[in-house]
């Protein structure tokens, strides 16, 4: 077994990645480790945890600003939200179900892996409600990036560049982000019976109206009995989600149902059960299936979606379900992840990137996790990595396989 | 003005070679595409720091990716540092020149490319006007957020250079925000697109690094940005108020009542005075502050909206409240407000900032802002984007005096430490340029700087790329030409 770190102090943190540094040690990096299925195997030498470093350090409501050490829950930091009406508009994803994972997430883990949820789409990504970190790089240095204002160009933007690196290029110790009141209302419209490709035009149509759909999913038949008890009306659903004062909810809902009610029979479901239902979207529940079946998440063009998943029927065994207006889909393999296959299809289709969330360590070790690059972006990667991390000790292997 | 702000010392090797640079820049591009006649390289002298002017070597305007590429393969084997420049109303002098610099200039490469309504993106080459990807896709029922006050002019790729803002990022966020992916080319002449249609990037965010560089990183040539679908009404509303602070204070509590307007923007009374004059947009003058708050939605929905906003603002006191009647009215209201820069420069010369405070500290901000300027003996008249903290006073002063001069620029050096010292920063959406280049040690640690500086050196070893700017010149590595 690794040597376990697990700092309370960022002093602390920041001496030991300089004693690794300088060693050569290298270290897999982790909040609560409720994500760290997702990518390449990581060999390391030593594990370095967040969990240590926990606590919200600044919250002041009015500013729409919370800045907490990395480590903290995000039970922790939902709560406190919860307490003054606010929220993340990113909608964050539980990966504990479908990874079958234990533990306690953590808000830097949040960030350091961008996940984000069905709010996305139109909120923004994790990314975009950053506003500032506190990190260690490699020379086990304390460094800030971005502050805690929502506008700032003040220099290079490393707090982009920083979320989503999955603890190759820096240890978060501190996040500072943004957050939005929470909707007084919502409600979901529902239209049933769509095929794939007419869920994909009925959810453009929804994002052309001014009405401000805040979710916009299609659960075909294969998946709609694994969403609120099996209480989904039949056939296949697409759910258009609107949020807002109580009012403009029910004005806007109006409005959409006006437009769309001649594609198909509508239904509506009140602020609860919307609630509940775009929870489970935001984890992936129809795949939450206590299996290692491997599960892609891909991100295409929302008209592209279909056509992707249409190709890909006819050479593989799939199973999913689409958010994001059609662009992302969840998509659980019968047997092997075939990620050649996948990436194949999806670049004849249009393009985007397929990231393998979960599989068995057996395919992990085969299996490209994250998109290949190409080699001129690799290569720019590469030295971005090396000016962060010249010691290459932080999370080796996890974002390319070797 | 005083020339206080240093540059670069020209590289005696590039600027001995230039005709030979200059012949070889001809063979690369069609005659159309350059530029090298003393008298002619003048309009590309400056940008909207005006303060401040270089004559460039030479400039090109290229037509397309490939001609950029071949002009930075090329200069990235001559060793010749290359300036991008788009409509150049940077207002920090993000695109002013240097000596031994090729200007590239994108205002040939203006065409929409491609309007994808379905996808909800427009992919645009670099070179196309802010505005006109609003104007182009207006008619459908979307828009393109981002609306600096320059939109009519400024570029997109100069948009992405500086990560602009606007009024209304509020609710949708900046430039960054609403950025889907790049063409671009590396200064070895190396083409990559990050991004695309999808969202997120597969791999490092390097779109989100890109994004705000001032053009340190390479040369984007194309774009794709998010299309929104138009709200069905907006309205702005004018409220005056008898004090800043009041002004202040209500904005504070808009925010914390969890009412997200799509922009809060603040004038004091000099602000309303000079705008005033100049749109005749029918401001109140016998207020101290006045707040345009806009709402959007449905008719029902910007009532609902207006009349919470209205009960917090009697709570402050205010004087006066005026709904726009009209769209005529509201184009009115916002043409007084976006001409503030224009309409300032017809009573004297200024020097905008453009620092972000934490919105907590904005009274006390504003507050000793008039002091500092006061105690300097000039006057500022303060217009900014309220609801999320990014200040723009504007230090009025007289540019044939050089003593004024200098004593407006020391009050903006002051007022911009101010805003970090409140816990903000040295500039919320008009970049770093050569500007607030020497400031940024007062934000940043030596350390945090050298490690951006390192970032950048992944893209350009030799500090070919814009090379005056950013990052202050002492303590640069020696590749950068440090002194």
């Amino acid at each position: 077994m690794s040597l376990l770190l697990v700092p309370t102090r960022e002093e602390e943190a920041a001496d030991m990645i300089r004693a690794a540094a300088e060693a050569k040690r290298s270290l897999a990096i982790s909040g609560g480790n409720t994500r760290s299925g997702f990518g390449q195997q990581v060999e390391a030498q030593g594990v370095l945890r967040s969990a240590g470093l926990s606590g919200i350090v600044a919250y002041d409501p009015a500013e729409m600003v919370l800045t907490a050490r990395a480590g903290t829950p995000v039970s922790e930091i939902e709560e406190a939200l919860a307490e003054n009406g606010q929220m993340l508009a990113f909608e964050p994803m539980d990966h504990r179900a479908v990874m079958g994972t234990v533990g306690e997430p953590t808000i830097g883990g949040i960030f350091a892996t961008n996940t984000s949820g069905p709010r996305r789409f139109v909120a923004g990504a994790a990314r975009d409600s950053l506003l500032g970190v506190r990190y260690i790089n490699g020379r086990g240095e304390v460094l800030r990036a971005g502050g805690r204002v929502m506008k700032n160009v003040t220099g290079l933007d490393l707090v982009k560049l920083l979320a989503g690196s999955f603890g190759t290029l820096g240890f978060l110790t501190e996040v500072t982000f943004r957050v939005l009141p929470r909707p007084q209302d919502q409600r979901t419209i529902i239209l049933s019976g769509l095929d794939d490709g007419e869920a994909a035009r009925a959810m453009a149509i929804a994002m052309s109206l001014s009405v401000e759909v805040s979710g916009a999913a299609h659960l075909p038949e294969s998946v709609r009995g694994r969403f609120l008890n099996g209480n989904l009306s039949d056939g296949p659903a697409t759910v258009l989600r609107l949020e807002g004062l109580a009012a403009s909810v029910a004005v806007r809902a109006q409005k959409l149902v006006a437009t769309l009610q001649s594609l198909a029979p509508i239904s509506q479901l009140e602020a609860e059960e919307s609630r509940v239902l775009w929870q489970e979207i935001r984890d992936v529940k129809p795949y939450a299936d206590g299996t290692m079946k491997p599960l892609w998440r891909v991100s295409v063009a929302p008209t592209s979606g279909f056509q992707l998943v249409a190709a890909l029927r006819l050479q593989a065994g799939i199973d999913c379900f689409y958010d994001w207006q059609g662009g992302l889909l969840w998509m659980r393999m019968e047997s092997e992840p075939e990620g050649e296959l996948v990436r194949h299809v999806m670049h004849q289709t249009g393009g985007g990137h397929a990231t393998l969330v979960r599989a068995s360590d057996d395919m992990r070790a085969t299996e490209n996790a994250f998109e290949p690059l190409p080699a001129a972006v690799l290569a720019l990667q590469a030295r971005v990595k090396q000016q962060l991390d010249p010691a290459g000790i932080f999370n080796p292997g996890k974002m390319a396989r070797s | 003005m005083s020339d206080v702000i240093s540059f670069l010392p020209p590289r005696e090797k590039v600027l001995a070679r230039r005709s030979t640079i200059i012949a070889d820049l001809a063979d690369l591009l069609p005659a159309d595409c350059l530029v090298h006649e003393p008298r002619e390289l003048v309009p590309f002298e400056t940008d909207a720091f005006v303060a401040y002017r270089r004559l460039p070597l030479a400039v090109v305007l290229p037509h397309n990716t490939a001609q950029v590429a071949a002009v930075l393969k090329y200069c990235h084997r001559y060793g010749v540092p290359v300036v991008p420049r788009g409509a150049g109303t940077s207002l920090c002098g993000g695109a002013i020149p240097q000596e031994d610099a090729v200007v590239i200039g994108l205002s040939k490469m203006s065409r929409i490319l491609e309007v994808d309504f379905a996808n909800r993106t427009a992919t645009v080459q670099a070179g196309v006007t802010n505005l006109s990807i609003s104007d182009t896709v207006g008619p459908e029922g979307y828009f393109y957020a981002p609306d600096p006050s320059s939109q009519l002019a400024c570029t997109i790729g100069g948009n992405i250079a500086m990560n602009s803002g606007g009024a209304h990022c509020l609710k949708y966020g900046v430039t960054t925000n609403n950025l889907l992916g790049v063409k671009m080319v590396l200064m070895d002449g190396t083409v990559i697109d990050l991004g695309g249609k999808h969202l997120d990037s597969a791999g490092y965010d390097l779109l989100g690094l890109v994004c705000g560089s001032e053009g340190q990183l390479g040369i984007v040539t194309e774009a794709t940005v998010r299309l929104i679908a138009k709200p069905e009404g907006a309205r702005p509303v004018l409220f005056g108020f008898t004090s800043s602070e009041e002004a202040g204070a209500c904005v504070a509590d808009v925010i914390g009542a969890g009412i997200i307007p799509v922009a809060i923007e603040f004038m004091d009374k000099p602000a309303i005075e000079i705008c005033e004059a100049f749109a005749k947009a029918g401001y109140p003058l016998d207020v101290e502050a006045l707040l345009i708050v806009e709402v959007e939605g449905s008719e029902a929905e910007m009532e609902a909206m207006l009349s919470s906003i209205v009960e917090i603002a009697r709570r402050h006191g205010v004087k006066t409240v005026r709904e726009s009647q009209s769209a005529t009215e509201a184009a009115l209201i916002w043409k007084g407000r976006k001409s503030a820069f224009g309409a300032t420069g017809r009573i004297a010369d200024y020097i905008c900032m453009d620092g972000t405070v934490p919105l907590s500290k904005l009274s006390y901000v504003l507050k000793r802002t008039s002091e500092i300027v006061e105690g300097f003996g000039l006057r500022v008249a303060n217009v900014f984007h309220a609801g999320d903290g990014n200040m723009h006073p504007l230090i009025l002063f007289n540019a044939n005096d050089p003593v004024e001069a200098a004593k407006a620029e020391a009050a903006g050096n002051e007022i911009l430490k101010l805003c970090v010292d409140a816990g903000g920063c040295l500039t919320g959406e008009h970049g770093v340029g050569i500007e607030k280049r020497d400031l940024m040690l007062h934000q940043y640690t030596r350390a945090e700087l050298d490690q951006q500086i390192r970032v950048r050196e992944a893209f350009d070893s030799q500090w070919l790329l814009n090379p005056s700017k950013v990052f202050p010149l002492d303590g640069r590595p020696q590749t950068a030409g440090a002194v």
